[in-house]
């Protein structure tokens, strides 16, 4: 193997750094989050304790954390399956061009680019004009998918971009409809892809802020509890809140890479299952 | 069959996207008085936005944030991709590299804002650091609540727009090119500026749409990284929000939607999304 050049330990020493200052702060509250009762929210750490983290179990001590997770988690179940769907069927049908594509891919485009705070507060009014009630579950749900919808079509394109079409085609020469090339050859072949778009649509619902912020409604999702907590807690508990949600992120995040390294070693071993059913 | 795939999308993107984009339009028009806003056709609120001082200076200290923000996470973004895609020799190591770059973009942005804080404050990490060390005697007032700490988030927080796009066309680019720049007696330097930066322009491009428009529609970093001292366009609109003067908030809102879109709109000249996927 050639040798590393001197600008090869250079720029992995920049890397490093760069992962540093990526992880490095989320690491420093995990520790701060294990600070004893009297600690504050700096070092030095005054003993070891999980009092902070008992304390989130306890509602006067952070108010409705516990619901405000389970509506940010069905939300995310939501947006993530209407990602998925809409996503591969508008993917699907870019693949040929049809009246007003060019209009609908700008549409998108402009939908990743909007400012946030626009869509908050477009779809506020319009739901306060209409008298509907701004609940989580709809207008929140609505304006997460602005988010969520883009990126999901995004990969699809790149999905699509490098997708054979041959193999449809042969489907179709053995006599398969249309539904069934769709259901038996292409959603197979692209499974491992839709588990990279159902990720980014939980994941982004699960995270996202200003979109929801004027469309949440009476009850608070998990992002917006937490910015509420910014304000009125000072005490070491917003860095238990903080090390736990970053924890159950990391656990979703392994579950989906999971899934994707799975799929594709089940692929390597038994060849893709694509047309089985056909 | 085409149309019936893309209706959802249309559908949605229609209520939530377009709809609330005119509801905007035509409530900047509208009136309001200190409990409600009533429809009417005025330009009240664009003549109020645009006679006064602070619309100029708060659009140019955002345009501030965009541009700093912009530059740093290039030189970070361009950097680390470069290494990746041309330094990391086995696919395998590029991937996983590749993730731990990406994977902070699925977790909150708000914890990620929150966690400077132990760093930055006036008793933080920083300062006792470097007051151990001697390099200075009092603790840094600036480091946080400042345009410093407002960056920082920033740059923080939106690198990888600039990581994703710039490795994803570096890993398009020919190998074979290289070769050739080398062949021809090129320096590695020489290699990177002719042959690396024009083939990677795509990819910076797009990574410069994401970082300009989430700064420029930023309103919660600044707000939170300054301690709510300084003010951007974003910041502007939550407070007439906050006011319930919408039309005001409308009308500021769709200035800085024509401003995101014609910067975005001179950008997409240069490169074609679809093609670069």
């Amino acid at each position: 193997m050639e040798r590393r050049s001197r600008s090869f330990y250079i720029l992995a020493a920049f890397f490093t750094l760069f992962v540093l200052f990526l992880y490095g702060p989320i690491v420093t509250i995990g520790i701060l989050s294990f600070q004893s009762p009297q600690g504050g929210l700096t070092f030095p750490m005054n003993g070891f304790s999980l009092h902070w983290f008992r304390d989130l179990f306890q509602e006067q001590a952070v108010g409705d954390i516990w619901g405000a997770f389970r509506r940010s988690f069905a939300l995310g179940l939501m947006v993530m399956v209407t990602t998925v769907i809409v996503s591969v069927m508008a993917g699907l049908a870019f693949r040929k061009r049809f009246w007003g594509s060019g209009l609908l891919f700008y549409a998108a485009i402009t939908s990743l680019v909007i400012p946030s705070i626009l869509i908050s507060l477009g779809v506020g009014l319009i739901f306060n004009q209409l008298g509907f009630k701004i609940h989580w579950a709809t207008s929140g749900f609505g304006a997460q998918l602005t988010w969520t919808l883009p990126f999901g079509l995004l990969i699809m394109f790149a999905v699509f971009n490098r997708f054979d079409k041959s193999f449809e085609e042969a489907a179709r020469d053995q006599g398969a409809t249309a539904w069934q090339t769709i259901r038996y050859v292409v959603l197979p072949i692209i499974a491992p892809s839709l588990i990279g778009v159902a990720l980014f649509g939980f994941t982004l619902s699960y995270d996202e802020f200003a979109r929801t912020l004027l469309t949440a409604g009476s009850y608070n999702t998990l992002p917006l509890e937490i910015f509420g907590m910014t304000t009125n807690v000072t005490t070491p508990v917003i860095y238990a809140l903080g090390t736990l949600t970053t924890a159950f992120s990391f656990a979703i995040i392994a579950a989906f890479l999971l899934g994707v390294w799975i799929v594709g070693k089940r692929r390597a071993r038994h060849g893709s299952d694509a047309g089985k059913g056909v | 069959m085409g149309w019936l795939q893309a209706a959802p999308l249309a559908l949605i993107l229609l209520a939530f996207l377009i709809a609330p984009i005119v509801m905007i339009v035509i409530v900047s028009f509208w009136g309001a008085t200190e409990f409600s806003i009533f429809p009417a056709f005025q330009f009240d609120n664009y003549e109020f936005l645009f006679s006064s001082p602070v619309t100029y200076r708060v659009f140019g200290a955002t345009l501030k944030y965009a541009f700093i923000t912009w530059a740093l996470t290039l030189a970070i973004g361009f950097t680390t991709a470069y290494f990746l895609a041309f330094h990391v020799r086995s696919l395998t190591m590029q991937i996983a590299l590749f993730l731990v770059c990406t994977i902070p973009f699925w977790t909150s942005n708000i914890i990620r804002m929150i966690s400077w804080i132990p760093f930055l404050g006036r008793n933080g990490i920083a300062n006792q650091t470097l007051i151990s060390w001697g390099v200075i005697d009092e603790p840094l007032e600036w480091l946080l609540y400042s345009d410093f700490s407002v960056i920082l988030a920033f740059v923080h927080l939106y690198t990888l727009f600039m990581v994703v796009p710039i490795f994803n066309t570096m890993m398009r680019i020919d190998k074979s090119l290289l070769e050739a720049a080398r062949d021809n007696g090129a320096s590695g330097f020489q290699t990177l500026v002719h042959v690396i930066i024009p083939l990677t322009k795509p990819g910076i491009m797009i990574g410069t749409i994401f970082v300009f428009t989430l700064v420029m529609g930023d309103f919660i970093t600044v707000r939170f990284m300054s301690g709510s001292q300084r003010a951007n366009v974003g910041r502007l609109i939550s407070n007439d929000i906050g006011l319930m003067q919408y039309p005001s908030a409308a009308a500021t809102a769709v200035v800085l939607l024509c401003t995101v879109l014609i910067v975005i709109a001179i950008l997409l000249r240069f490169v074609n999304i679809r093609k670069e996927l």
